[in-house]
């Protein structure tokens, strides 16, 4: 099992992250009364896990008794849709992805009243039941709008917590129903300390880590603790030893593949600005894709490279270059060519 | 039921005409066709939070009483299935039926006056197609069946529905009757705050009541479960401190930081800060509305370059709309916004 897995903290209790906010969602918890929630922050700043502590907190080890359901529902007379949701005695949990595309507001209209109609089966100390639905700001407007009736209308018997992003795209009206809660990406104390104890727990040493070790393993997670364990585990996983794994100030951490392969395109848009070169680079973005990169994460990747390695009188061309070409992946339909299209822009950038 | 468990917003929604803050005018109206015991095919419209359909309830509540509403009214939300099909089945059969007879006792405590209601609640996301059905029905049932249109976007409504109805604007709640209605749920609850909170809470609900309610509820239950939990803190008396959090408002600093750094271009430091701002996980949305009031606020930024940014705050709205990358896109209006500031 990777130690992501492995040490995802299972109760507010156990939550190493941000003291603060833990305190706060333990006395939501704590209280007579819950307020539908959204919450929000960027990935890998813990959501998932503290929604899961506060249902724990709602229904004690009865909402670990979850179990993957897959169910079929008839959108129209002619077309069955069939999707899947985990289902525990007190919640649900649904992805709109998982939905399939249109289908999200038909769905979730059905679910939530089946689930606010129906009777409790286990006893808890709560006459709402819980809806969890991730990635809420992929919510299809429809879907949303859908929501808005329905959460004051049973509010005796339902809370809805929205997990997202951004709030950016979710819609006033939903926003007024919610209580907002922001969850930050760790710091570098609270991501040492979590580094810290994973290393003990794994008998490596010295513990505390060797602070260079952290800083280079920090530097890298751009404040996400799930990439900081698995940089922690790749650096240890080359050194010898089985009993105890010693780690130094010059361990090196290897950075995954994918950021050598944008390394090396930056590199080459510095070096020549020309076809023949747009050709080759095109391969490289055509193998990271291949390999389920997202070409967002492509071009803002290849922002940052860039920037190192440009003088600053051509910084602001390029940045507004990458916000034009990552909104038009977005909106368009066909990412390579906004891929090529950044490259060949910043090539004329630094052509004149 | 359980009255611990409803929260405050629904706890406190109105269920008189007189309870309803603010929309004086709207309300002025209302009671009069009460007196009369008419209506007319009415659309409320305005952003969320401002009472439209607990104005609706409450007026058909007093206009046929809790028994004879059973009958009487047929409310329908976005929840509900409301395509075409509904509209020419339900909908319509509903708008045909007989008008029921109500009780001596009703008669005597309510209007009741001879027709039914429709409240079609959230009718911005019925389609086009649906609405266009409704129109006939509208026309030929009129006599025993009146239409309320609720919605927060008029524009979504097709013209020859709005043209058959009143229109009501519903506007977000000015502070001081916002701040009456506030209070009051504030001391029946036996709250008490600190010098400033329900200002803060008003403020940062920006004339959303049931935001401004949620909020305060909120910060009481905070309050509330700390001290259940062991924690050493007052459990009646609300903060300051522990309210700024749950408003989600960006704290001035980082808004007034990003300002000071477009006053020279430099994209590094830039960077550094816009990440810094989305790992905290400040929403973009919410950065650019405030950056956009502080700008406009600055009286050290000419006319030219306001000009030039707001057509630039315009365009990073549309992008943010469109679900572009906030990093990018902050990162982006700020190095802009420094272009422009250079310029001038
Ligand atoms: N004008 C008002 N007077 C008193 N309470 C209000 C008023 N507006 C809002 N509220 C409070 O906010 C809650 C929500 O109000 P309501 O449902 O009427 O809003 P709405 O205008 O229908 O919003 P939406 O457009 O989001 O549906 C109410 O239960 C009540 O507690
Ligand atoms: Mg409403």
């Amino acid at each position: 099992m990777l130690w992501v897995d492995k040490y995802a903290p299972k109760t507010l209790k156990d939550l190493d992250l941000n003291d603060n906010l833990t305190d706060r969602l333990k006395s939501l918890a704590y209280s007579e009364d819950l307020p539908h929630l959204l919450v929000y922050g960027p990935s890998g700043a813990g959501k998932k896990t503290r929604v899961s502590a506060v249902l724990h907190a709602l229904y004690g080890n009865s909402a670990r008794n979850v179990k993957l359901e897959s169910r079929t529902f008839a959108a129209t007379a002619s077309r069955k849709v069939e999707f899947t949701l985990i289902v525990g005695p007190h919640h649900f949990e649904l992805t709109p992805s998982d939905l399939g595309p249109n289908n999200d507001r038909i769905i979730i209209q059905e679910l939530i009243k089946e689930l606010a109609q129906s009777n409790q089966v286990t006893k808890s100390a709560h006459r709402f039941r819980v809806v969890v639905i991730n990635e809420a700001d992929t919510l299809s407007r429809d879907a949303q709008a859908a929501l808005r009736r329905t959460m004051e209308k049973y509010t005796t018997s339902l809370r809805l917590v929205l997990v997202a992003q951004s709030t950016s795209n979710i819609i006033e009206p939903i926003k007024s129903r919610t209580l907002q809660i922001r969850v930050p990406a760790p710091d570098y104390e609270s991501i040492t300390r979590v580094l810290n104890r994973v290393a003990q727990e794994e008998r490596i040493s010295p513990v505390p880590l060797p602070e260079e070790l952290l800083a280079k393993i920090f530097a890298q997670s751009g404040r996400n603790l799930r990439r900081a364990l698995l940089s922690l585990e790749a650096a240890v996983s080359v050194l010898p030893g089985d009993q105890q794994i010693v780690v130094s100030n010059s361990t090196t951490v290897p950075p995954a593949d994918w950021r050598e392969v944008i390394t090396e395109i930056a590199q080459m848009i510095i070096k020549v600005q020309s076809a023949s070169q747009l050709l080759a680079i095109r391969g490289k973005y055509y193998d990271l894709i291949a390999h389920c990169i997202p070409p967002r994460i492509i071009i803002k990747t290849l922002l940052t490279e860039l920037l190192t390695r440009v003088s600053s009188s051509k910084k602001p061309s390029i940045v507004t270059a990458a916000a034009l070409y990552d909104h038009r992946i977005q909106i368009g339909n066909k990412s390579i060519f906004h891929l090529e299209a950044f490259t060949a822009k910043v090539m004329n950038v630094l052509e004149h | 039921m359980d009255a611990r468990q409803i929260p405050w917003v629904e706890k406190y929604r109105p269920s008189k005409l007189d309870e309803v803050a603010a929309q004086g005018n709207t309300v002025e109206v209302l009671r009069k066709s009460l007196k009369l015991a008419n209506l007319p095919h009415m659309l409320f419209y305005g952003p969320p939070g401002t009472g439209k359909t607990s104005t609706i309830l409450a007026l058909c509540k007093e206009l046929f009483g809790p028994k004879l509403m059973k009958s009487r009214v047929l409310e329908l939300n976005a929840s509900d299935e409301r395509g075409i099909n509904v509209v020419r089945k339900s909908i319509k059969t509903f708008a045909q039926l007989t008008v029921s007879a109500a009780t001596p006792e009703d008669k005597q405590n309510y209007p009741c006056p001879p027709f039914k209601v429709i409240i079609l609640d959230e009718a911005d996301s019925m389609t086009q197609d649906a609405q266009g059905a409704l129109r006939r029905i509208m026309e030929n049932y009129s006599e025993i069946t009146r239409f309320c249109l609720v919605c927060n976007y008029v524009t979504r409504i097709i013209d020859p529905v709005t043209s058959r109805c009143s229109k009501f604007r519903f506007t977000s709640l000015d502070r001081n009757s916002a701040l009456a209605r506030l209070d009051y749920i504030r001391s029946n609850e036996g709250l008490m705050c600190e010098d400033g909170v329900l200002d803060l809470l008003l403020h940062a609900a920006n004339g959303d009541l049931r935001k401004a309610i949620t909020y305060l509820q909120s910060a009481s239950m905070f309050h509330q479960g700390a001290a259940e939990n062991g924690m050493e803190v007052d459990s009646t008396t609300v903060t300051m401190e522990s309210v700024q959090e749950i408003t989600g408002l960006v704290p001035e600093s980082v808004i007034e930081g990003f300002l000071q750094l477009t006053e020279s271009i430099d994209v590094d430091t830039i960077k550094r800060a816009v990440e810094d701002a989305v790992n905290d996980g400040w929403s973009a949305t919410q950065i650019l509305s405030q950056f956009h009031d502080t700008i406009i606020q600055n009286s050290l930024i000419g006319t030219n370059a306001k000009t030039e940014i707001s057509l630039l705050l315009s365009r990073i709205d549309r992008c943010l709309t469109d679900g572009a990358d906030e990093e990018l896109t902050l990162l982006d209006l700020l190095v802009q916004c420094a272009e422009i500031r250079s310029k001038y």
